[in-house]
C-alpha cells in the first residue's frame, strides 16, 4: 500500500541559489499526483527531494521538512539509501543497466537487499514485475538478454518493472513519457492507472493533457521570473484544476497562454 | 499459476503471522480475495501473484553491513589514493630537493671535459649538462622532422582517404603493433640498421633519432587520426560544394581546423621521446664534450647523462684534494639533470594540455 | 542556417572567395595534379609505416641471424660467457629471461591493478569536483615522468627505504616460498623491482581507468542510487561493469610496458639467470630488456646477435599481450 507524503516549508538550494522556496504539500496515499508548471520552475527539482536524489547533484540542499506517513525524510538518522529502498523513481529516459539481461534488470534492487535468493522466488517475482509493467507478454521468451535491446517504450516499462520490484511505498516518475512514441506513451499511462493501487504516485510533465488523463491531483509550479525561486502557486484535484482553478496564473497556463 | 503453490495458501497466512523473517520456503502472500480483485483489474494479462516481499525484504543486520561494506570501500579506495600518492609526491619532491643543489648557470654552460674526480673545473663549477641538452635538443628534432611528416600524412591517409576501408584498418592495426614496440627494441632496430648499411662502431645523433622516431611515429598517428576525425565532416563538403579540390580542403580546412589538436599532440609525443633512455644508450652513444653535428660522433642526451653519472655513483677523493674535491658529485650531478629533464618534460606536457583547451574552448 | 554558417566559415577558413575559385577553376589540370601527388603522398606515408615496422623486423632478424648461423663452438661459448656460465645454447638462455620478464612485469600489473583502479574511482566518485580535476593533470604529468627519473629514485630511495618491509615480510611471511627469506639488503630484488616498475604503469592504467570510469552514464548511477543502492553498491552495479573490458584493456597495455621497461629495472635489479620464486632474494631473475642493455656495452658482435635475438623475443611476447589488449578493447567497443 502507499503512503501518503507531506511537504512543509520545503526551500530547495543549490550551492546559494534559492532554487525552489516554501512548498508546502500534501501528496494523498494512493492517488497519482502531478506536477506541472513551465519550465525551470522546480517541479523535477521538488520531486527530487522526495527521495533525496537530489544529493547527488553537489551542492544541492534543502530545508523544510518531508514527511513519509509521518516520518521526516530528512531526519538526523534517515540514511538517504533507506529513503530511496521505499520511495522508488523512473527517470525521464528508460535507463536500463547495460550490461544486464531483463530479468537481471527486474531484480537488480532485490539483489542488493538479498543475495540468496532462490530460482523460484526470483523467478516468480519477475513475473509479477513484468507482468504489473505490462510488459511481460512482449518478453517472457527472452528474460535473458540484453534490458538495452528492447525498444524504448518498452525499456521505459522495464525501468517501471525495476522500480515496482523492491516494492516501494512510493513511485515517482520524472517526465516517463517525454522521449517516448505515442503508444508507448499510452501504455504507461495505463500503467499508471493500474499502478496506483499499489503505490502513491507522484508524476512531473509537461504535456497537460496527461496530467489530466492520469492524476487524481495536480501541482501547478511557477516563477516570478528567470532567475527567481520556483514555487508551488495552486494545488488542486485535477478536475478543478483544468475545469475550474482558482488561480489566475493556473488558468493562464492550462489555457495555453503561457509556458 | 501452478496448482501446488495454490494449495499453500491456506498454510501461507499462518506462516505470515508467525513470523515474517523465517518465511523462506516458496509461500504466497497473496489471499485468494486479492487475486480476484487483481485479475479483475488487470485487463489483457492472466492475473499476476503479488510475491511475497517479506522474504526478499534486508533484515536490519544485511542493512548495516551493507552500509558498513560501503564505508570500507570508501576507506579502502581513499587508503588507494594516499598510498599511490605517497611515491609519486617523493618522486618529485626528491628530485627537486636534491636536485636543485647543484643546479646553477655553470652546471647549464657547461659540459664534462675536464672535469676529473671530484675536484672543481678551472670555470669553479663541477662539470655540467651544456653538451647533453644539446643533444637532446638536436636527436629530440632529428626525430620530430622524421615523425611529423610521416604520421602525419598517413593519418590524413588513414581518416580522408581510406577511411573504413581494408587498408585503413591493416594500417590502423600495423600503427597499433608500432606503439607496443618497447623503446629497447626500437634502440636495437636503429642499431642493426646503422650498423649493417654503415659498418660496425657506427654511432651518431642520428641514430637516436630513428630509434626514437620508431616510438613517436605512432603516437603521432594515433592522436592526428582522433583530431581530424573531430573535424566536422559538413566542413569538407561546404568545402567541396565550392569547387575545392580535395587536396586543398586537407590543407586550408581540414588541417586549419585541427592544426591545435595536432600540435598538443606532437608536443605530448615530444615529452614521451624526451625522456628514453635505453634506445640512446645503444644508439647515440655518450661523450663529455660538446657535439654539435647530429649525423656524426657520439652524443650524449640528458636520459642518458643521468644514468651514466648514477652508474658512476662516486669518486674517490685523495686525501690531499681537501674539502674541494666532493665524492658524491656524480649522483649529485645526475640528481641536477634528472630536475632539469623533469622540468622540460612537465614544461612541454604542460604546453600541449594548454593548446588542447585553448583548442576545446575555441570547439565550443 | 547551420549549413549556411558552415559555408561561411569555410570560406573563411580557406581565404576562398568566388575570385580564387574561378583561378582554380583555369588551372583545373594543374590542381588535379597536385591533388593526384597529395594524394601518392598520403598513401606513401601509410605505407612507409608498414615499410618501417617490416624494416623493424627484418634488421632485428638480420643482425641476430649470426648467432644461430655461427659455428656452434662460438655461440656456445658467447652464452657461456653472457650467462656467466648458467647457459650454452639460445633457448637456455633467454629460458630465465623470459621467466624474470613475465614474471616481474605481472607482479607489478597486480600491484599497480588494484591501486590504479581505486585512485581512479577516488578520482571519479569520491574526491571534491575541483580536486578531481587537479588529480587529473597530476595523473597525467606523472605518466610522463622518464622512467630514467624513477629507476633514480627508485635505486637510490625506494631499495634502502623497502628494506625494513621486505625484512618484516621475510620474517613473519617466510613460510610462502615467494617471501622465504633472507631478505637481500639492499633489497635489489624481484619484489622491488616490481614495486618499480608497479609506481611507473599507476599513472597509465589510472588515467584511462579513469577516462571510462568518467563514460559511465549518469542515469544508470541514478537508476541504481534510487533502487536503494550505496555508494559502493551504485558503483558495482554501474560503472564497474560499464568500465571492465576498458579496465582489463587499459592493464594489458600497461602489461606491454612493464614487459619493455628497461631503465628502472636495469637501475633497481641486482640480476641473476635462475627461475626462482624467490623474491625477496637477490641476483634471482632479470628481464629481457634490462639484460640487453646492461650487457650491450660489454658485448662483441656475435653477443649483440644474441641480445637481439632475445630483443626479438621480447618483442614477440609485447606483441601478443598488446594484440590481447586491443581484442579485448574491440569486444567491450561493440557493446
Amino acid at each position: 500500500m502507499g503512503q501518503r507524503i507531506d511537504v512543509e516549508h520545503l526551500n530547495v538550494y543549490y550551492g546559494d541559489f534559492l532554487a525552489v522556496q516554501d512548498v508546502n504539500l500534501n501528496i494523498q496515499a494512493n492517488k497519482v499526483t502531478a506536477f506541472i508548471g513551465p519550465s525551470g520552475c522546480g517541479k523535477s527539482t521538488v520531486l527530487r527531494t522526495l527521495d533525496r536524489m537530489h544529493e547527488i547533484t553537489p551542492g544541492a540542499r534543502v530545508e523544510g521538512k518531508v514527511l513519509l506517513d509521518g516520518h521526516d525524510l530528512y531526519g538526523k538518522d534517515v540514511d538517504p539509501v533507506a529513503v530511496r529502498r521505499d520511495v522508488g523513481m523512473v527517470f525521464q529516459k528508460a535507463n536500463p543497466f547495460p550490461t544486464m539481461s531483463i530479468r537481471e534488470n527486474v531484480l537488480a534492487g532485490i539483489r542488493l537487499n538479498n543475495r540468496h535468493i532462490s530460482k523460484s522466488d526470483a523467478d516468480e517475482l519477475v513475473e509479477w514485475a513484468l507482468r504489473g509493467a505490462n510488459l511481460w507478454n512482449e518478453v517472457k521468451d527472452r528474460l535473458d538478454k540484453p534490458g538495452v535491446g528492447l525498444s524504448g517504450g518498452q525499456q521505459q516499462r522495464l525501468c517501471i518493472a525495476r522500480a515496482v520490484a523492491v516494492h516501494p511505498q512510493v513511485l515517482l516518475m520524472d517526465e516517463p513519457c517525454s522521449a517516448l512514441d505515442p503508444i508507448s506513451t499510452l501504455a504507461v499511462e495505463d500503467l499508471i492507472n493500474e499502478l496506483k493501487r499499489d503505490y502513491t504516485i507522484v508524476i512531473v510533465t509537461h504535456n497537460m493533457q496527461q496530467a489530466a488523463r492520469v492524476a487524481d491531483y495536480t501541482a501547478f509550479f511557477n516563477l516570478k521570473a528567470v532567475g527567481k525561486p520556483g514555487h508551488l502557486e495552486y494545488f488542486a484535484d485535477t478536475t478543478t484544476m483544468f475545469n475550474n482553478p482558482q488561480n489566475e496564473e493556473a488558468e493562464r497556463y492550462i489555457s495555453g497562454r503561457f509556458g | 499459476m501452478s496448482p501446488n503453490k495454490n494449495g499453500n495458501i491456506s498454510t501461507t497466512t499462518d506462516l505470515r503471522d508467525s513470523s515474517d523473517e523465517t518465511a523462506k520456503n516458496s509461500v504466497l502472500t497473496a489471499s485468494a480475495s486479492q487475486s480476484v480483485d487483481v485479475s479483475a483489474n488487470v485487463s489483457c494479462e492472466s492475473a499476476p501473484v503479488t510475491p511475497d516481499f517479506s522474504k526478499f525484504a534486508p533484515s536490519d543486520s544485511l542493512l548495516k553491513r551493507r552500509e558498513w561494506k560501503s564505508r570500507i570501500m570508501a576507506g579502502i579506495i581513499t587508503a588507494a589514493f594516499v598510498i599511490a600518492m605517497i611515491p609519486l609526491v617523493s618522486v618529485l619532491w626528491t628530485t627537486i630537493a636534491r636536485g636543485v643543489k647543484r643546479l646553477n648557470l655553470n652546471f647549464l654552460a657547461y659540459n664534462m671535459s675536464g672535469v676529473i674526480g671530484g675536484m672543481p673545473t678551472p670555470s669553479g663549477g663541477h662539470g655540467g649538462i651544456e653538451h647533453a641538452i644539446i643533444g637532446t635538443l638536436e636527436v629530440t628534432l632529428g626525430a620530430m622532422v622524421i615523425s611529423v611528416p610521416i604520421g602525419l600524412m598517413c593519418a590524413i591517409y588513414l581518416v580522408e582517404y581510406a577511411r573504413g576501408s581494408k587498408i585503413a584498418k591493416a594500417i590502423s592495426l600495423l600503427v597499433n603493433v608500432m606503439s607496443g614496440i618497447p623503446s629497447i627494441v626500437a634502440g636495437l632496430f636503429a642499431f642493426s640498421l646503422f650498423t649493417i648499411l654503415l659498418g660496425p662502431g657506427v654511432s651518431n645523433g642520428f641514430e637516436g633519432s630513428v630509434a626514437l622516431s620508431i616510438l613517436m611515429i605512432p603516437t603521432v598517428v594515433n592522436s592526428s587520426v582522433e583530431m581530424l576525425h573531430v573535424v566536422p565532416d559538413d566542413l569538407r563538403e561546404a568545402s567541396y560544394a565550392l569547387g575545392v579540390t580535395k587536396s586543398r580542403t586537407i590543407i586550408k580546412v581540414v588541417l586549419r581546423t585541427a592544426l591545435p589538436g595536432i600540435i598538443s599532440g606532437v608536443v605530448l609525443a615530444i615529452a614521451r621521446v624526451i625522456g628514453e633512455t635505453a634506445p640512446l644508450l645503444m644508439t647515440a652513444g655518450f661523450i663529455v664534450t660538446t657535439n654539435w653535428n647530429l649525423f656524426s660522433g657520439q652524443m650524449t642526451t640528458l636520459p642518458v647523462f643521468v644514468y651514466q653519472e648514477y652508474s658512476k655513483m662516486s669518486v674517490t677523493c685523495p686525501p690531499s684534494a681537501g674539502s674541494e674535491c666532493v665524492s658524491s658529485i656524480p649522483s649529485e650531478r645526475a640528481w641536477a639533470a634528472a630536475l632539469v629533464l623533469i622540468a622540460i618534460v612537465l614544461v612541454l606536457n604542460l604546453i600541449g594540455r594548454l593548446i588542447q583547451r585553448l583548442f576545446s574552448v575555441e570547439a565550443k | 542556417m547551420t549549413d549556411a554558417s558552415e559555408y561561411d566559415r569555410a570560406e573563411k577558413d580557406m581565404g576562398v572567395t568566388v575570385d580564387t575559385r574561378n583561378a582554380d577553376a583555369k588551372n583545373e589540370p594543374d590542381a588535379h595534379s597536385h591533388d593526384g601527388i597529395f594524394h601518392m603522398a598520403a598513401l606513401f606515408c601509410g605505407a612507409l609505416i608498414l615499410v618501417a615496422l617490416g624494416a623493424v623486423v627484418l634488421f632485428l632478424l638480420l643482425r641476430a641471424w649470426p648467432i644461430f648461423a655461427g659455428p656452434r663452438s662460438q655461440t656456445e661459448a658467447v652464452f657461456t660467457s653472457l650467462s656467466g656460465g648458467k647457459a650454452h645454447g639460445f633457448l637456455q638462455y633467454v629460458g630465465p629471461l623470459i621467466f624474470g620478464t613475465v614474471v616481474i612485469a605481472a607482479l607489478a600489473l597486480v600491484i599497480a591493478f588494484f591501486v590504479a583502479v581505486g585512485v581512479a574511482l577516488f578520482i571519479n566518485f569520491y574526491a571534491p569536483r575541483r580536486v578531481g580535476t587537479v588529480l587529473n593533470y597530476v595523473v597525467d604529468l606523472l605518466a610522463a615522468i622518464p622512467s630514467v627519473i624513477y629507476g633514480l629514485w627508485g635505486a637510490l630511495i625506494l631499495v634502502p627505504a623497502m628494506y625494513p618491509f621486505w625484512n618484516w615480510v621475510s620474517m613473519h611471511l617466510g613460510w610462502i616460498p615467494m617471501f622465504a627469506g633472507p631478505a637481500a639488503n639492499p633489497p635489489r630484488t624481484v619484489a622491488s623491482a616490481a614495486v618499480i616498475l608497479a609506481i611507473m604503469i599507476m599513472p597509465i592504467i589510472t588515467s584511462m581507468a579513469r577516462d571510462i570510469l568518467a563514460q559511465t552514464p549518469r542515469l544508470n548511477q541514478e537508476a541504481a542510487l534510487a533502487l536503494g543502492a550505496t555508494k559502493w553498491e551504485m558503483i558495482r552495479l554501474t560503472a564497474l561493469p560499464f568500465a571492465k573490458s576498458g579496465m582489463v584493456s587499459a592493464s594489458m597495455l600497461a602489461l606491454g610496458r612493464a614487459l619493455g621497461e628497461t631503465m628502472a629495472v636495469m637501475m633497481v635489479l641486482s640480476p641473476g639467470m635462475t627461475y626462482s620464486w624467490h623474491w625477496l632474494q637477490a641476483s634471482k631473475s632479470q628481464t629481457i630488456a634490462a639484460n640487453i642493455a646492461a650487457q650491450y656495452p660489454e658485448a662483441d658482435s656475435l653477443g649483440v646477435s644474441a641480445l637481439i635475438a632475445t630483443g626479438l623475443v621480447l618483442f614477440v611476447i609485447t606483441f601478443v599481450v598488446n594484440l590481447i589488449a586491443r581484442r579485448i578493447t574491440k569486444k567491450g567497443g561493440a557493446r
